[in-house]
Parts: structure tokens; C-alpha cells; sequence
């Protein structure tokens, strides 16, 4: 069974549509890489899953459960989703210390914790992404962009969650700090075994993330499979068009074929 | 508390203890001054006994201000506090409801809003009758509309933020949120408000029981004994203007406290003090495009000023360029140490770099546009002849004006919103180049069409909101080339782009150099890009440059352990995905000063320890 279920889903925000009849699916400790340009529907889509977006039509299931609506099951169901966000600087509450949003995502498990077991987990997350347990106090705007992001992966691990979402989560960093970024979402994955749904434009992250890859356009999939096949051999011309837009080091651009608007 | 830490915090504390001090003891003190008669010496001028003069049945004035404060203090508080909490209820619970209720209060807070306040006050009044509660509560319901938006708008902007949806999606109530999200994030300026309208509040009272309105006798506040002294302005001028003199105490206070809440050191009058700080600096001449460029010369040799051949010298240079800013604590901290960087004609150069690498500012310094509280010091910076470092003329400064585009990352924020395309680019071509209207419009289309913008005379009349992001990065790029720029400096143009239209965007600057010798200087955090556009890449690190490069061989001649790391972590479409990416080591940072070995022994770095985990360092160590 797969852990996220996505089918015929359509958002519109009024009268536009931005994700029109959209479905995939994520098995469990996969990742789903979801490539296109900004406007594509991509952050919609993962909106929708984490309920933070109008679902219009189709259904959402996480774990088998229907996560759309306002019901309790669907509330429930929903808390196996989590998300990370593009920008750490505005992900994180600046007047919050790091430990106690990370305290605060422990709610999504759904148990009760006492003060004492909820520090001591903060402290354990904080390991997990590689940050100093003392450093639990500090306040966002302490620590660098990097660390910042780790922090908002710990939080979203503090949910438990079977899958995350990442949204651009390295577009805001430094390449240098991409990596190790990157580094550390994998080893989690493996080591706690959640499923991951990947949103980048940057193909090459996408591609180094994912176990298959999703591509939109105008809030529908133009092609999907898996990620070695579908990008060294892709079927349709929106594609192609992507990856021939991608600089590759050592390649001097070229430009004769566009300059249209 | 740290926040009161400057003059002005010092002068509220001191100033607010002082009224604090005054209402409590006032009328315990001056009490019998203020109410003992003496008919004897009624309307007493100002004298050493009565430092304001004396009322009608003989009273002490400066006793009566002095009791009176308590009075005047309490009202104006009370009527701040309704006023605040109405707001923060209203303001709160509105940013909460569902879209329509929510649109329903905001539209009824606007209405209110747009009615003036003092008739809203007197509308109160006329239920309440003119009474000293009346008058409270009256201005601080009036308050209310003021306040409610304040909070609403606040609050609505941080409901906006990625951290309140993390916090939603982990599943904290509306309430919650509000509680432990909104209230912390929007108090330091709704404080800063209270206290301004503190001020108004205390002025209205005082409007208020000078008309009458308000505190009524036996009682009486400022206002009152401003209404009682102004009968006697003449023979007394003192006994108005002494309660006038209270309010205007009182007032100050509330406004320095408001300003010594304001959080940020960049508002009101920190940024004064900021200013004059940075004013503080040496500087000697202003000159720059802009005209307001602060140069500062830090390691001038005295051989420099000799200007060398105009023949030989490239198009543009810096020579041992250093930038530096206020430290916010009257020192400097220098971001660019002492670089040197030139482009020749028609050359495309790239500046690599992470946040912090200096390699915007070196550009910024480049093109003359960088602006205090930035101190540029260079023993040389010319422009195609012209010394950046000395005294503009006219001519030089519409030379600069034409000859030298500059593309930020983000259009929008270049672009004036106000105004059609058309009418910012025919801007260059009528002011600087002089040409007619007409022919400036002309050019203006000619540019458009260069950037691949379609039925460009059409468009010529859209706003840019109408234009996407990538049109509104071509038609920069079509401005500066209005103006047949001998250099283009784009920095960062294409980071916020999607890569299709990085790579039009990319092509428009290409088909500029190509046609008409124009030099660009790119700037880009991503080393891919640049190798794949220029013909030069410097790269840059905490100021200095590490290493320069051909673009063409950026994989076979990288030599300095930094430059192999960028281009090493950079994932591309050939990574080995069954291997963790290589990550540069945080060691590399300080190698230049402690030598190579101590990056190879991967010693310990300086700030983030976790920055460097080791999954990656045997890659990055493999390619040395």
C-alpha cells in the first residue's frame, strides 16, 4: 500500500484552476521528485496534501485514510503529513527558541507528553539533524540559514510523520550548504524510513533526490516515471525543453533555438 | 533592559518614573497647595511663591498641575487601554473568521475609520453626558477602529507565514495560534503604537476639558486649567501655559517611550542616530551616480592618484577595493579586503560566490552605486576614463547614466509600479541621451523587441504587475539597453527565474554582447551558470578572491580547495546518486590562513560544528 495516495485532485483558488486532475502515488521510503516551472501547480499540490490548500475535487489518502475535509479522521490522517518549507528564515517564529516549535510539532503524534519526555525528544531530534541539544534555547535568528533548516526538519520529524513534504527546501541556501542539507534528508529517510514527496525546479536536485519524478505544467502532469529512465530519455518536448535549459559545468550555453515569449 | 540602553530609552524611563512619581505623590504633597484659598491673591501673576501664578479663588497653579496629573494620567491610560484591548479583541478574532465575516468587520472598521474622531467623541458624549468616565470612554472607543486595523493588519501578516502553517499543519488550533504565534510576533509594534496613541489620547483630553466636554468641576486635568488660565492670558500668561507646558511634558514621554519600544535600530530616530554614526566615519568627497556615495579612503599610497594611460586601461577596474559598514557599535567591520577586478570591452566576466562572499558589493562598488553607511575605499576605480573616486562632472555622471546598466534579482522591486513600462524605458533616451519623444520611443520598442518581447508597441502601456517575471527581468535588461550600455552588471538576474526563462533571459544579455561589444559582468551563486555564460569567472570568499578561472576549463584548472568544493556539491545531471554529495568542508574557510594541510587533516572549523558533517569530506578530499 502506498503511503500517499493522490487522485483526480483539483484545486482552484475562485474562479482559476491551479492543479487540474492530477494523481500519483508515493510508496513507503520512497521519494517523489516533483519538477516545473513556479506557477505549475507544485507547491499547490503539496498544500493540498498538508490541508493548507481548497481541495475542489478528487481525494487525498494518506496511509489508505482519507485526508480531505474537515473531518476528525481526516485531521487525523493528516497528521502523518509534515512539511518543510523554502525560506528558514520565515519558517521559523523568530520570537519562538528553536526547542520549543520543535515541543510544539511533538502535538501531531496525537500523545500525551509530560515536560520531561517532551525535552528530552526535542534534545533527540535536535541530534538526529546533527545540532548541539544545548543549542535548544536559541532563538532563530541565532543560528545560520543552514542550521535554521535543520531545525524545521526536526520539527517536522517531531510529528513522526510517514511522509514529508519538502518544498524548495535548498532554494533559499547556499550551495555549499544544499548539500549537506540534501545529505541529511537521505540518511534520515533511510534511517527512519519516511517517504518523502521532493518539490524543486532545480532539476538536478530533483534527479539526485528522487526515486521518481513527477513533471508539471499548468497544474497537470506532463509526464512521470521513474527518475534515471525519464530523464535520460524523456517522451515529451516540455521535457526536453527543461533539461536543455539546465547549465551543465563545462558546457558553454547556447541560445540559438529560444528568444521566443 | 537592553532596549532602553541608548539616550532617548534613558530620557522615556527617567521621564515616565518622573510622571509615575508626580500622579502618585501629587495630590498627597500639593494637595493643601492646591485647594487652600486666598481671595487675597487671586489672578496672581507668575512669582517666586507661585512659580505659574494663582486662579480665581487665589489656588497655587503649579500645585493644581501637579495634582492634576494624576487625574489627566489615569484618564488618558484608561482610555488607551479601551481603546487597545477593543483593538486587539476586534482585531484578532477578525483575522480568525471565516472570508466573508471577516471581510464584514473589516469593512465597518473601515467606515468607522473614515469618520473623523473628535465627532465620534462627541456623538459619545451626547450618550454619556460631559463627564470625566464619559470623556474616557468615549475617546478610547474611538480609538477602537484605529487599533482594530493595526492589530488586523499585523496579525494578517504573520498568519501569511511559512511558521504559523508549520504550526497548523502539526495541528495547532486558531487559538492557539494566535496565542503562541500571532500575540509575540505582533506585541513590540502594537506597543510602539499604544504609546504613540498614548500621546494623541492625552491631547484629546485635554481638547476635551478645554471645550468643556470632558472633566467637569469641582474636578480638573490639564485641559481644564488650560480652559480656566486662557481668561487671564494677559495679566497671567503663566497659569495657561503652565498645565500647557504639563501636557506637553507628558506627551514627549509617551513619544520617546514609543520610540525607545521600537524594536528595530533602523526606525525613527535609532536610524538618526544610525545616520550620524555613520556620518562620524572619515569621508572625504561624495560622488557616485547617485551623488550621495561616502568614499572612504583606508589604504591610499600616495603613488596612486597617478592615473595611468587611458589606451591601456580595461573598461572598467577596481583596484585594491575595500568596503566596509558600521558595526551598529561606532566601529566598521570590512566586507571586501582589498580586491582587485576590471572587465575589458565586450568581455563577460562572472563573480561567483556564496551570501557573504562580497561579490555584489564589489559590483555595486564598481558601478559607483553603493551608498552610506557603506565606506568604499579604492586606490583606483574608473569607468571607461572616468574617476569613480573623485569629484563626478555633469557629463560624467550622464556618461555613467547611459553607458552602465545595472539588472538586480528582482524586477519588481526596480521597476516603479506606478508607471508604464513605455514610460520608464523612454526615461533613459529623453533625459540622458536627449532625444526626442518620439525617438525615444522608438528606441524604448527597439529595446523590447531585442529582449524577445512580443508586439512590444502594444505593451509599451502595461504596468509591470501585468508583465511575468521573466518579462519584467527582459524588459530591465531592454532599459538598460536603451541607452547602448558599454556594461551591464546583472546581479543575480535570473536567481528568482524558472530555468527555461533563465535561459531567455540569459540569451537577451548574450544577444546584447554579440551585437553591440556590450561587457557584462554576471553575478551568480551558481558556478554552472556562470562557466556556462562567461568567458572569465572570479570567485569570491569572505571578501577576497580565492581564485580566477576560464570559463572553459573551470573543471581541469580549478586549484584552490574552495572552488573544487562548489563545483563539487553542486549536484548535476551526472551525480552519482547512490553516494552522499561531497560537502565543503567548513575548513576550507580559514585554509588560505592556516595552509592546505589543515584542510586535508580536516581540523576543527570555526561557527557551525554540524556544517561540516563528514559524510561528503572523502569526495572533496579525493578531488584535491
Amino acid at each position: 500500500m502506498s503511503v500517499l495516495d493522490v487522485e483526480g485532485l483539483s484545486v482552484r483558488y475562485r474562479s482559476r484552476t491551479v492543479v487540474s486532475d492530477v494523481s500519483f502515488a508515493v510508496g513507503r521510503k520512497e521519494t517523489l521528485g516533483l519538477v516545473g516551472e513556479s506557477g505549475s501547480g507544485k507547491s499547490t499540490i503539496a498544500l493540498a496534501i498538508a490541508g493548507l490548500a481548497p481541495v475542489r475535487t478528487g481525494s487525498i489518502r494518506i496511509s489508505g485514510s482519507e485526508s480531505t475535509g474537515r473531518s476528525r479522521s481526516a485531521r487525523i490522517a493528516r497528521r502523518n503529513v509534515q512539511m518543510i518549507f523554502q525560506d528558514p528564515f520565515s519558517a521559523l517564529d523568530p520570537k519562538m527558541p528553536i526547542g520549543e516549535s520543535i515541543a510544539e510539532a511533538t502535538r501531531a503524534t496525537g500523545r500525551r507528553w509530560t515536560a520531561q519526555d517532551r525535552r528530552r525528544r526535542v534534545a533527540d531530534l535536535l541530534e538526529q539533524v546533527h545540532l548541539d541539544p544545548d543549542r535548544a534555547g536559541s532563538l532563530p535568528s541565532q543560528l545560520s540559514g543552514g542550521q535554521r533548516q535543520r531545525v524545521t526538519i526536526a520539527r517536522a520529524l517531531a510529528g513522526e510523520p510517514e511522509i514529508i513534504i519538502a518544498d524548495e527546501v535548498t532554494s533559499a541556501l547556499d550551495v555549499s550548504v544544499q548539500s549537506t542539507v540534501l545529505n541529511l534528508l537521505r540518511e534520515l529517510q533511510e534511517r527512519l524510513g519516511i517517504s518523502l514527496l521532493f518539490i524543486s525546479h532545480n532539476l538536478a536536485v530533483v534527479r539526485y533526490m528522487s526515486d521518481e519524478v513527477l513533471v508539471m505544467r499548468e497544474g497537470r502532469i506532463v509526464e512521470s516515471g521513474e527518475t534515471e529512465t525519464l530523464l535520460s530519455a524523456p517522451r515529451q518536448q516540455y521535457t526536453r525543453q527543461l533539461l536543455s535549459a539546465v547549465p551543465v559545468l563545462g558546457q558553454r550555453m547556447s541560445f540559438e533555438e529560444d528568444l521566443s515569449a | 533592559m537592553k532596549k532602553f540602553a541608548s539616550p532617548i530609552g534613558l530620557a522615556a524611563v527617567v521621564g515616565l518614573l518622573l510622571l509615575i512619581a508626580v500622579a502618585i505623590v501629587g495630590p498627597i504633597v500639593w494637595g493643601d497647595a492646591a485647594t487652600s484659598r486666598n481671595v487675597a491673591e487671586r489672578w496672581g501673576a507668575a512669582s517666586p511663591a507661585h512659580p505659574f501664578g494663582t486662579d480665581d479663588l487665589g489656588r497655587d497653579i503649579l500645585a493644581r498641575v501637579l495634582v492634576a496629573s494624576r487625574l489627566s494620567l489615569l484618564l488618558t491610560a484608561g482610555a488607551t487601554a479601551i481603546g487597545l484591548t477593543g483593538g486587539l479583541i476586534i482585531g484578532l478574532a477578525a483575522s480568525i473568521m471565516p472570508s466573508r465575516l471577516r471581510r464584514a468587520v473589516v469593512w465597518v472598521m473601515d467606515i468607522l475609520l473614515a469618520f473623523p474622531w473628535l465627532l465620534l467623541v462627541l456623538f459619545f458624549t451626547v450618550i454619556w453626558g460631559a463627564t470625566a468616565t464619559g470623556a474616557m470612554l468615549a475617546i478610547g472607543l474611538s480609538g477602537i477602529p484605529n487599533l482594530t486595523r493595526l492589530v488586523y493588519n499585523l496579525a494578517s501578516s504573520v498568519s501569511g507565514t511559512d511558521y504559523v502553517r508549520a504550526a497548523r499543519v502539526v495541528g495547532v488550533g486558531p487559538v492557539g495560534i494566535l496565542t503562541r504565534h500571532v500575540l509575540p510576533n505582533i506585541a513590540s509594534p502594537l506597543l510602539v503604537q499604544a504609546a504613540a496613541a498614548a500621546s494623541v489620547t492625552l491631547l484629546s483630553f485635554a481638547g476635551l476639558s478645554f471645550l468643556g466636554l470632558g472633566v467637569q468641576a469641582p474636578a480638573y486635568d490639564w485641559g481644564r486649567q488650560i480652559n480656566e488660565g486662557i481668561g487671564q492670558i494677559y495679566s497671567n500668561p503663566m497659569g495657561a501655559i503652565g498645565p500647557g507646558l504639563a501636557i506637553v511634558f507628558a506627551g514627549l514621554i509617551f513619544t520617546l517611550i514609543s520610540e525607545a519600544l521600537a524594536d528595530q535600530p533602523g526606525q525613527g530616530i535609532g536610524r538618526l542616530v544610525a545616520a550620524s554614526r555613520a556620518a562620524v566615519l572619515p569621508t572625504d568627497g561624495r560622488s557616485g551616480e547617485s551623488g550621495s556615495e561616502s568614499t572612504v579612503r583606508l589604504n591610499k599610497s600616495p603613488d596612486a592618484t597617478a592615473t595611468e594611460p587611458a589606451e591601456a586601461a580595461p573598461l572598467a577596474e577596481v583596484k585594491g577595493l575595500h568596503v566596509a559598514f558600521p558595526d551598529g557599535g561606532g566601529g566598521v567591520v570590512e566586507r571586501v579586503h582589498g580586491i582587485d577586478f576590471s572587465v575589458s570591452q565586450g568581455e563577460t566576466v562572472g563573480i561567483v560566490g556564496e551570501s557573504g562572499s562580497g561579490k555584489s558589493l564589489t559590483a555595486l562598488a564598481l558601478a559607483g552605486l553603493l551608498v552610506p553607511p557603506a565606506a568604499v575605499a579604492a586606490r583606483r576605480r574608473a569607468f571607461d576614463g572616468i574617476d569613480l573616486s573623485s569629484e563626478l562632472t555633469q557629463s560624467d555622471r550622464r556618461r555613467l547614466g547611459t553607458e552602465l546598466g545595472v539588472v538586480f534579482q528582482d524586477p519588481l522591486t526596480s521597476l516603479n509600479p506606478a508607471l508604464t513600462i513605455g514610460r520608464q524605458l523612454t526615461e533613459v533616451p529623453e533625459t540622458h541621451l536627449k532625444m526626442s519623444r518620439r525617438a525615444a520611443r522608438e528606441r524604448a520598442v527597439d529595446g523590447l523587441e531585442a529582449v524577445g518581447i512580443h508586439s512590444a508597441v502594444h505593451r509599451m502601456g502595461d504596468y509591470p504587475h501585468q508583465f511575468s517575471g521573466g518579462m519584467r527581468q527582459r524588459a530591465m535588461i531592454g532599459m538598460a539597453l536603451t541607452a547602448e550600455p558599454k556594461l551591464i552588471i546583472a546581479d543575480e538576474p535570473t536567481t528568482a527565474l524558472d530555468v527555461t526563462v533563465q535561459k531567455q533571459v540569459l540569451g537577451v544579455l548574450r544577444a546584447a554582447k554579440e551585437s553591440t561589444n556590450t561587457a557584462v559582468v554576471l553575478i551568480s551563486h551558481d558556478i554552472a551558470l556562470v562557466a556556462g555564460f562567461c568567458d572569465r569567472i572570479v570567485v569570491m570568499k569572505d571578501g577576497q578572491i580565492v581564485e580566477e578561472l576560464s570559463a572553459g576549463r573551470i573543471r581541469e584548472d580549478a586549484q584552490h580547495p574552495y572552488t573544487r568544493g562548489l563545483i563539487a556539491c553542486l549536484p548535476d545531471m551526472r551525480s552519482d546518486r547512490s553516494r552522499p554529495l561531497p560537502v565543503i568542508d567548513e575548513v576550507v574557510r580559514p585554509a588560505e590562513r592556516h595552509g592546505p594541510d589543515q584542510f586535508a587533516d580536516g581540523g576543527s572549523g570555526e561557527g557551525d560544528p554540524s556544517e561540516h558533517v563528514a559524510t561528503g569530506r572523502d569526495e572533496v578530499r579525493s578531488l584535491l
